[in-house]
């Protein structure tokens, strides 16, 4: 069951373990809003060291504001940067 | 603190758009990591493969070309996986060189 | 990364010229039989190793490379010329990329297809930062540039800058979407049909659908231009 819906508005974890992740650093500690809900799929961290991707997590396209992710962004507030986000790395943002 | 392979958004310069068609070892590679992930269960996942390039120094990274990155993380994740054996590969490198060393 | 495919030619496609893409014919490189460096012969060794071990067999690396080189992104154009030609199809298309596309009788194999669509509001272009995420059972091997740090690096950043690069002025007002193929999802941009194009039948409008179009780095061809070639 998923925890987020889509238009609901998710904080990306700003947190950088080691090993094997999918969650690029430009957008940890950012918000956006939920695109679509992709399904559920295995973690990549367990995956990435031949673990059986369990417990498998809900995978979201979160969009994001470019003018929130970069401080000098140099194009339209309206421009923005879709990328896929695993459950187990977001917090609602209220 | 990222790490060396994850880099959205760092500076970087004009991009080269010239393309070549891959040499057949390197489809050889491609091909080898499609057919051990598609094994049931796979013999090693595209997950493994890229945390064995994302494991690469830094300066491995950069100067190994796409395809040598594969090969390299794909060795070393079948040898730490035991399906191939560290010694009998290294001999098998030297073998091969050896081969084609004596071929050319 | 797990699906890429290559489909290099020895020349550029930046200014869409009308180039067959079609399936390539398996042509064993005669220099290539023998590896001549470190790197081929460790992609030799792994494969004799596997091979005499029983874990895989030369005929299926073969057939690999043969299936490898017949996709290509005359496949893609098929599809988005389909979508353009039946409005049906392409909410099929938009609603589950994968199996539309099966409908057209592609082998997707284990992708997850999303498909996002340009509109007068939106352009949409596609990058995967952490490797080389790119949808290879439709579209082949990602070119040389998609892999690179430069366009990794960049296109999250300052897309409209690589746009220009690559030749592509957008309309005043346009939003720019980058996609960042994070996950288990793959993705294909289904480009505006280009003015000019009606009365065209599907075969036509392929031709007008260029890979870099289906990336999103520029537009596809106008009749005019794929007349022009």
């Amino acid at each position: 069951m998923a925890r987020f819906a889509p238009g609901e508005a998710v904080h990306v974890q700003d947190r950088h373990p080691a090993g094997h992740l999918r969650t690029p650093a430009y957008c940890r500690g950012k918000r956006g809003v939920v695109e679509r809900i992709c399904g559920s799929f295995g973690q990549p961290e367990s995956y990435g060291f031949g673990g059986d991707g369990k417990p498998f997590q809900p995978l979201y396209r979160v969009r994001f504001e470019q003018a929130r992710i970069w401080p000098d962004y140099d194009g339209p507030a309206t421009d923005t940067v879709e990328i896929e986000i695993f459950e187990h790395w977001l917090d609602p943002a209220g | 603190m990222r790490q060396y392979h994850d880099m959205g958004g760092l500076p970087a310069g004009p991009i080269d758009r010239h393309e070549h068609e891959s040499a057949l070892w390197e489809k050889r590679v491609d091909a080898l990591l499609m057919l051990l992930a598609g094994r049931k269960p796979p013999l090693m996942r595209v997950d493994e493969l890229r945390r064995g390039i994302e494991q690469l120094p830094p300066d491995a990274y950069d100067r190994l070309s796409y395809y040598e990155r594969w090969i390299s993380s794909i060795s070393a994740i079948l040898v730490e996986k035991g399906v191939l054996d560290q010694a009998e590969l290294e001999a098998r490198v030297a073998e091969v060189r050896a081969r084609a060393e004596g071929a050319g | 990364m797990a699906d890429e495919r290559e489909h290099e030619h020895d020349h550029d496609h930046e200014h869409g010229h009308d180039h067959e893409h079609g399936p390539r014919a398996f042509q064993p490189d005669l220099e290539d039989t023998v590896p001549h460096s470190d790197y081929q012969y460790l992609e030799a060794a792994v494969r004799e190793l596997l091979i005499e071990k029983g874990l895989l067999t030369a005929d299926e690396v073969r057939a690999a490379i043969e299936a490898m080189d017949a996709r290509g992104p005359h496949l893609g154009a098929k599809v988005v010329a389909r979508a353009w030609a039946d409005p049906a199809y392409r909410q099929r298309l938009l609603a589950d990329g994968s199996a539309a596309c099966r409908e057209l009788g592609v082998d997707m194999g284990p992708t997850h297809l999303v498909v996002v669509e340009n509109t007068p509001a939106v352009h949409n272009m596609l990058v995967c930062t952490l490797c080389s995420c790119y949808p290879r059972f439709l579209l082949g091997i990602p070119p040389l540039w998609y892999k690179s740090r430069e366009y990794r690096s960049r296109t999250v950043r300052e897309p409209r800058a690589v746009l220009a690069e690559f030749g592509t002025v957008l309309p005043e007002g346009v939003e720019v979407r980058v996609h960042d193929s994070t996950a288990d999802m793959r993705y294909l941009v289904l480009p505006m049909r280009p003015p000019g194009s009606e009365g065209l039948d599907e075969a036509a409008l392929a031709d007008l659908v260029t890979r870099d179009s289906m990336i999103g780095v520029s537009l596809p061809q106008s009749p005019k231009q794929a007349a022009a070639e």
